[in-house]
């Protein structure tokens, strides 16, 4: 495990939060009071059903009984910047399972917002770009376009990646499952709507203006 | 019988043969597919992890717009299944979300409608139609068809679909056993087959992806039948550069209603078996006439 090391602010007093460490938990505490159950997370046993349910534990580097004991002994920090919020498959086995009924899989979805919002993640880790380019693309379109999401994915983040795995891309293009170009909404105009007012709810009201993405990469790139 | 069908996106992409094939069977079947009119992407899980009420706001317009139609949703992708569902019962529970939602939908003039029931095609034929009736319509053998049949996460966890232990649905098995197939004992059924880790974490998803791939042929399955396009899609990836030496064979990764389909005499081609990357070479004879079954 980690130790409990506040970057900024030294080692962490026992029984004391550190500075960014008590920002991190009120904003994830106004975040998780709102999903249905959290108040179990204190019921947790540490009896690991959900790291022994989890088909990628073997993949993270917190397991997630770890990670609701870390967020127990405050350490939210450096949950955010373990690879395992993100290299959750959102399978649910370790919510089903859960004998305190706790929705482990919703906790880390409400700390992959987390790190986004705060814009903490491990080094050198793109992988919440396929979360916001997804977004991205859906705002754009109503719809998701999957090979305009994955073209784009990995131009933002590791474009030698596109070259390894074009001949999985030119199978599913043979096979007539890659479409070249994407399906508008025609309620798009409404649908924009739609998600500029549920911004607001999300947002802090200083934020949402700024929250357009212009970049030269991705369609902009390739000329759609 | 008449519902209301929301596709969703990777159905008009990675999935169009999920798509062709349950519109061929509902129709063999006669019940009527309408497809939601202008529906968007019901969010996925991507969505969850950047913006809450947003996520569930753009889900909620799908439901909207359903419930004006008012026929029971049927969601044959998992992930919108499971969006969907989620939405229902998100919104249902928590009334500030609720009421942001509300007036999120209310700048396009829509109400919240969260009546209607969001299903899985796999539940509708069973529920619905009935494995006596689909028997009876049956009209081409599929005795040759070994499948392993996969379920995968999300039409068992956390909102299940059928109504059997979501640790070890049988639905399947019964449907295809019924139709004379031969299913084989397939274990790993409801593991994750990595979904969207495909592209985030490839060599993740890959490892989870080749042990269900490894299980059955294993088992001796001569196919894998699953009911969501991603999983569909990650499974038959694995078909990809595997005719080199040492590397296992390919195996056809079909979708339950594909096999339906070619048991109710759909042509491959009207089910879509020709976007599948692995060839399907299992022959599908019709039934003697005089001892057709009914």
């Amino acid at each position: 495990m980690k130790s409990l090391v506040d970057p900024r602010s030294g080692p962490v007093t026992p029984g004391v939060l550190s500075q960014s460490e008590r920002v991190l938990r009120d904003a994830f505490l106004a975040d998780i009071d709102r999903i249905p159950g959290a108040s179990r997370l204190r019921h947790c046993i540490q009896c690991g059903t959900c790291t022994a349910s989890c088909p990628v534990s073997f993949a993270m580097d917190l397991n997630p009984r770890q990670v609701i004991a870390m967020f127990r002994a405050g350490a939210i920090e450096d949950l955010l910047k373990s690879r395992t919020i993100w290299v959750c498959a959102s399978c649910y086995q370790c919510t089903m399972r859960c004998p305190a009924d706790i929705s482990v899989t919703e906790l880390l979805y409400a700390f992959k917002r987390m790190a986004i919002d705060q814009g903490i993640f491990p080094p050198k880790f793109p992988v919440h770009v396929l979360a916001e380019t997804f977004v991205d693309v859906v705002a754009k379109y109503g719809r998701n376009f999957e090979t305009g999401l994955i073209v784009r994915y990995f131009l933002r983040t590791r474009p030698l990646g596109l070259l390894r795995r074009r001949r999985e891309g030119l199978a599913l293009l043979r096979h007539g499952r890659l479409p070249m170009r994407p399906r508008r909404i025609e309620g798009l105009t409404d649908f924009r709507k739609i998600i500029a007012k549920a911004e607001t709810f999300d947002l802090p009201q200083e934020e949402v203006e700024q929250e357009r993405i212009t970049d030269t990469v991705g369609y902009a790139a390739i000329g759609r | 019988m008449r519902y209301t069908y929301y596709p969703g996106c990777s159905l008009h992409a990675t999935g169009v043969a999920y798509d062709k094939s349950i519109r061929a069977v509902f129709d063999r079947l006669g019940a009527e597919l309408v497809e939601l009119d202008d529906w968007n992407c019901c969010g996925a899980t991507a969505y969850m992890s950047v913006r809450k009420t947003v996520a569930y706001a753009i889900s909620a317009r799908n439901l909207a717009l359903a419930a004006k139609v008012g026929d029971d949703v049927v969601a044959p992708c998992s992930a919108c299944y499971y969006v969907l569902n989620r939405t229902r019962e998100a919104l249902g529970e928590q009334p500030e979300l609720r009421a942001n939602v509300g007036a999120a939908l209310a700048e396009a003039g829509l109400e919240l409608g969260l009546d209607t029931p969001v299903r899985h095609p796999l539940e509708v034929l069973l529920s619905d139609i009935g494995v006596d009736r689909i028997v009876a319509a049956q009209t081409h053998s599929i005795a040759e068809f070994r499948p392993a049949c996969y379920y995968g996460c999300q039409i068992v966890r956390p909102y299940p679909a059928l109504d059997e232990d979501p640790e070890l649905p049988t639905a399947m098995e019964r449907l295809f056993t019924a139709l004379g197939a031969t299913p084989v004992d397939y274990p790993p059924k409801v593991r994750c087959c990595g979904g969207m880790l495909v592209a985030t974490f490839p060599e993740v998803a890959r490892q989870l992806s080749e042990e269900l791939l490894g299980w059955a042929q294993e088992r001796g399955a001569n196919c894998i039948v699953t009911v969501c396009p991603l999983c569909q899609a990650n499974l038959d990836l694995l078909n990809v550069g595997h005719q080199k030496n040492g590397s296992p064979a390919q195996i056809p990764v079909l979708y339950f209603t594909q096999l339906i389909g070619l048991a109710l005499g759909c042509s491959p081609k009207e089910v879509g078996v020709q976007h599948g990357l692995a060839p399907v070479t299992i022959e599908v004879p019709p039934l003697p006439v005089t001892t057709g079954r009914n």
